[in-house]
């Protein structure tokens, strides 16, 4: 460390790479002194005029305000406050045209001056070395102080470190040509100065206090150097004039030769920079209690009368200031805020002063042509020349930036650090294509910056995303457990025993079973069997009833066939000899003969009947009238009625599974009249198991199985019951013919 | 003997070099589709359902597995660029089903006609909806991310999307309006 202060005591410095020496065009304003603050008819104030967070506001519309009343609050360290420049009224709040080279709106203020300018009361504190450093600290953070240099970082934010600090670096660099600012604040008023170097001195404690201050400020060098004569820890270093030698990296590299690393503070290397205004501010506001409420702004360019340096009270618009100034030109108005190298155009003259204002130019034609105007732009193809990478400061490849902003190549733009880049102008200075580089890097950064503010909120859309989805499965199954829980209380419930669960249960099994009964019963007609609908007393028995229902089809099926094959063969035999059949011939026989023969017509004369029946889609009420019929009377027409009333009800399921509601008693009826139809038949086959004895050995020998081979048999001996009750009344009247 | 001892050297150096590989592709093995990630890093996360698919993972998977890459209407033309550059395809047009208008938006729930019904609730995908039954809802605006997804089930028609503002902190160069001009 005493190395380099040898070296700079010595007058040597070290060098950052690249740099320009642009015309410095200082001389228009530099004699001049800085003219007093106007107060214009109307402040512009924007809300937010640094890098951070707006405060909010705590005036409304129609207030009186005093000179240096707070307007906003600050609840974050990365949010300052602003100040009533002058006594006045607030007429408006409302979005305005801000210095921002987006020309964009943003909140302001609008101050409509009283004229009297009346302070607030104010707290003078001649020496600050009684107060504390949280004291100081408090009164910087709420005099609104941002780095006045242009970066507009908060000032306390900065001087709050709590790293150990080598070097305190003032700079008065002042590089950019045309401005002149802080050269003549430092002529005219170096005693507030150097309290404000000193303020920075008590609260940082730095071993070293280096300004650094270009060798073309001649007056200011030999002001600073008398004021500081007697502090041994200041060094005022004269550096050589060469752009951008302001910019904070690389004063640091010229004063101690260091580089910053990228994406580093200097505050980690033992390092802090504050530019000369905002010492001046610091002691303002410190010791005279005064918010930063006016700043010393170059007004300059050939196409004012008196360019010159003037107070400007924060929220002047920028028109008035020309207007001080001598602007004359009223057509073609081309205005810059900024130097011209790092400044940007203006879109209108309503623009207002900010704490970060250092300069604003009014140049002539010929001296910088608007970039509005149509001809201004002459670039052409890269050459390849590489003189933009000599230049930078910066140490970055300019062209191969311009190529991957031109591209939209994020990542290689990044890989190429473009945040590294300080937007100095050297490479667009000296491109012989014209190209205007650091437009691109701007676009190129916005964009980027833009991709990442996509990016974190699309992971956060993501990771929310996922939470919903997990969430909504941890309800799924919570439910699942839920529902199971209340499944198996229920259960446990009905299994106490007590009268309540009893009757829970058995409600409970009649719900199945209904349910049951409902599925089988469309099984039933789906297969168009007999549709047997299962009265509600009987729900236990209804699936055997189904299956009944169903070997009952099936048997009859059999039973028809076989009876076909039968009645073709009596019907040879009656045909053969009718007469023959006479009662000597052995009973049994003689009946059974005569029986099968009637079965046989009886069947087909049913058969005939079941169709048309079906074909006619045979009303219930008849087939409960043959049912009837078949219970009180035995005539001809029995085994038919029978039989219709066992083919009928498929024949009403076919034609009522349209309407359902008048469908249902009908079933109902049905199924009453197919329970008799089945008692009636029981009944028969009782009576009749000993009198078939043959029609049953006939039977067995034909092949079947099981409960279809009984069932086959039972509707056969029906059928033959009847045949033979025909038959009896047919020998009664046989005697009489 | 020699051909013997280079069928044992050879032999010995491939069991060494299997079981070597063997053992990476056990301890060093790659958990889910590597594609699929890569291409869900790609989408825009607003789930907003637009591609047919339930989110922007599953149709980054889809993609992975050939689905059609021009179907991401909030991602637009970008994505579909960087989506072709990761999966080495053509640069297809925006799926002509979609919504060509991808500028971000946030719903907005005009509150005095909200009636609780919390249908919205339970369509955004990323929760961003507070509210309760019969009491008034209300978007988070800083987590919405503008799929429109809310809008269609509101039985009260009282959801809106609302562009949103450009601001300094989202501003975006102009080439047209600075003078830079595109030389190609």
């Amino acid at each position: 460390m005493d190395s380099v202060i040898e070296r700079i005591q010595k007058g040597k410095f070290w060098q950052f790479h690249g740099g320009i020496h642009p015309p410095e065009q200082k001389f228009l304003t530099s004699t001049k002194p800085i003219a007093s603050a106007q107060i214009p008819p109307q402040l512009i104030i924007p809300i937010r005029q640094h890098i951070g967070q707006a405060g909010d506001l705590i005036v409304n519309v129609g207030d009186k305000v005093l000179k240096g009343q707070i307007l906003s609050n600050s609840d974050s360290p990365m949010s300052l406050p602003i100040h009533a420049p002058t006594s006045g009224t607030i007429t408006a709040i409302k979005p305005m045209a801000i210095p921002h080279p987006s020309g964009l709106s943003e909140t302001c203020l609008i101050l409509t001056p009283d004229g009297e300018d009346i302070w607030q009361p104010r707290d003078i504190c001649p020496d600050f070395q009684l107060l504390s450093k949280g004291q100081i600290l408090e009164k910087i953070a709420n005099a609104g102080i941002a780095g006045m240099g242009g970066a507009g970082f908060p000032t306390q934010v900065k001087v709050g470190t709590l790293a150990k600090i080598d070097y305190l670096i003032i700079n008065a660099a002042e590089c950019e040509p045309y401005i002149t600012a802080d050269d003549l604040l430092i002529q005219e008023h170096s005693p507030t100065v150097l309290d404000g170097i000193k303020i920075l001195d008590h609260l940082l404690a730095p071993k070293h206090i280096l300004i650094g201050i270009e060798d073309n400020k001649t007056k200011a060098i030999a002001t600073l150097k008398k004021a500081t004569a007697d502090i041994s820890h200041i060094e005022v270093c004269v550096i050589p004039t060469k752009y951008p030698s302001g910019g904070e990296k690389q004063l640091i590299k010229i004063l101690t030769g260091q580089e910053v690393p990228s994406g580093v503070l200097p505050s980690s290397l033992g390092m802090v920079m504050q530019n000369i205004a905002t010492c001046f501010a610091i002691a303002d506001a410190v010791i005279n209690d005064t918010p930063l409420i006016k700043r010393v702004v170059t007004v300059s360019g050939q196409a004012l009368e008196r360019p010159q340096n003037v107070w400007a009270l924060i929220g002047t618009p920028v028109s008035y200031l020309t207007a001080q100034c001598g602007y004359t030109n009223s057509q073609d108005k081309h205005l810059i805020m900024g130097g011209p190298m790092m400044g940007f155009s203006l879109a209108n003259d309503q623009i207002p002063v900010i704490k970060t204002t250092n300069c604003i130019l009014a140049p002539s034609e010929i001296e910088i042509a608007s970039p509005f105007s149509s001809t201004s732009s002459k670039e052409v193809e890269c050459i390849r020349c590489g003189q933009c990478a000599d230049v930078c400061p910066a140490q970055l490849l300019p062209q191969e930036l311009q190529w991957s902003a031109k591209a939209k190549d994020q990542p290689q733009l990044e890989k190429l650090n473009l945040f590294d880049c300080i937007e100095c102008g050297a490479c667009a200075y000296v491109c012989p294509s014209q190209i205007p580089l650091v437009h691109y890097y701007r676009v190129a950064k916005a964009e980027i910056r833009q991709q990442k503010l996509l990016d974190i909120k699309a992971e956060k859309a993501k990771v929310r995303f996922e939470a919903r989805k997990k969430r909504l499965e941890r309800e799924k199954i919570a439910r699942a457990e839920k529902h199971k829980k209340a499944a198996e209380a229920r259960k446990a419930r009905m299994n106490t025993g007590t009268p309540a669960a009893k009757s829970e249960k058995s409600a409970v099994a009649a719900a199945l079973a209904r349910v049951k009964a409902k599925k089988a019963q469309t099984v039933t007609s789906q297969s168009a069997a007999e549709s047997v609908s299962t009265p509600v007393e009987q729900v236990e028995e209804s699936k055997s009833q189904v299956a009944n229902a169903i070997a009952r089809a099936k048997a009859k099926k059999l039973a028809q066939n076989k009876q076909a094959q039968i009645a073709a063969m009596d019907t040879q035999q009656t045909n053969e000899s009718p007469s023959t059949l006479t009662p000597s011939q052995a009973p049994p026989v003689n009946i059974d003969k005569k029986a099968k023969v009637a079965a046989a017509v009886a069947k087909a004369k049913a058969k005939a009947k079941a169709k048309t029946a079906l074909a006619a889609n045979a009303s219930l009420g008849s087939t409960t009238k043959a049912d009837n019929s078949l219970a009180d009377t035995q005539d001809n027409e029995l085994p038919e009625a029978v039989l219709v009333s066992e083919q009928a009800p498929p024949a009403q399921s076919v034609s009522k599974t349209d309407s359902s509601k008048p469908d249902r008693k009908a079933k109902i009826t049905a199924a009453v009249a197919k329970a008799k139809a089945k008692k009636l038949a029981e009944k028969s086959q009782q009576a009749k198991k000993i009198a078939t004895n043959e029609s049953y050995s006939e039977q067995d020998n034909k092949p079947s199985t099981g409960a279809a081979d009984k069932k086959a048999r039972v509707a056969a001996a029906v059928a033959k019951a009847k045949a033979k009750k025909l038959a009896a009344s047919a020998n009664k009247s046989q005697p009489s013919e | 003997m020699t051909t013997f001892m280079a069928i044992l050297v050879l032999g010995g150096i491939a069991a060494l070099f299997g079981a070597l590989l063997g053992f990476a592709s056990v301890r060093f093995k790659v958990e889910g589709d590597p594609l699929a990630e890569q291409l869900d890093a790609l989408l825009p996360q607003t789930q907003c359902g637009q591609c047919g698919y339930p989110g922007c993972k599953p149709y980054a998977e889809a993609v992975a597995n050939g689905e059609a890459i021009n179907k991401c209407a909030p991602g637009g033309e970008d994505t579909i660029k960087k989506i072709a550059d990761l999966m080495g395809v053509e640069v297809q047009p925006l799926d002509g089903n979609h919504e060509t208008d991808n500028s971000p938006k946030v719903a907005f729930i005009i509150e005095e006609d909200c009636i609780g019904c919390t249908k919205c609730i339970q369509a955004c995908p990323v929760d961003a909806i507070i509210g309760t039954t019969k009491q008034m809802h209300t978007i988070i605006a800083d987590e919405c991310t503008g799929c429109d997804l809310c809008v269609a089930p509101c039985p009260v028609d009282c959801i809106e999307m609302i562009p949103v503002a450009t601001t300094t902190q989202s501003w975006q160069w102009d080439l047209n309006s600075i003078p830079v001009v595109q030389i190609d």
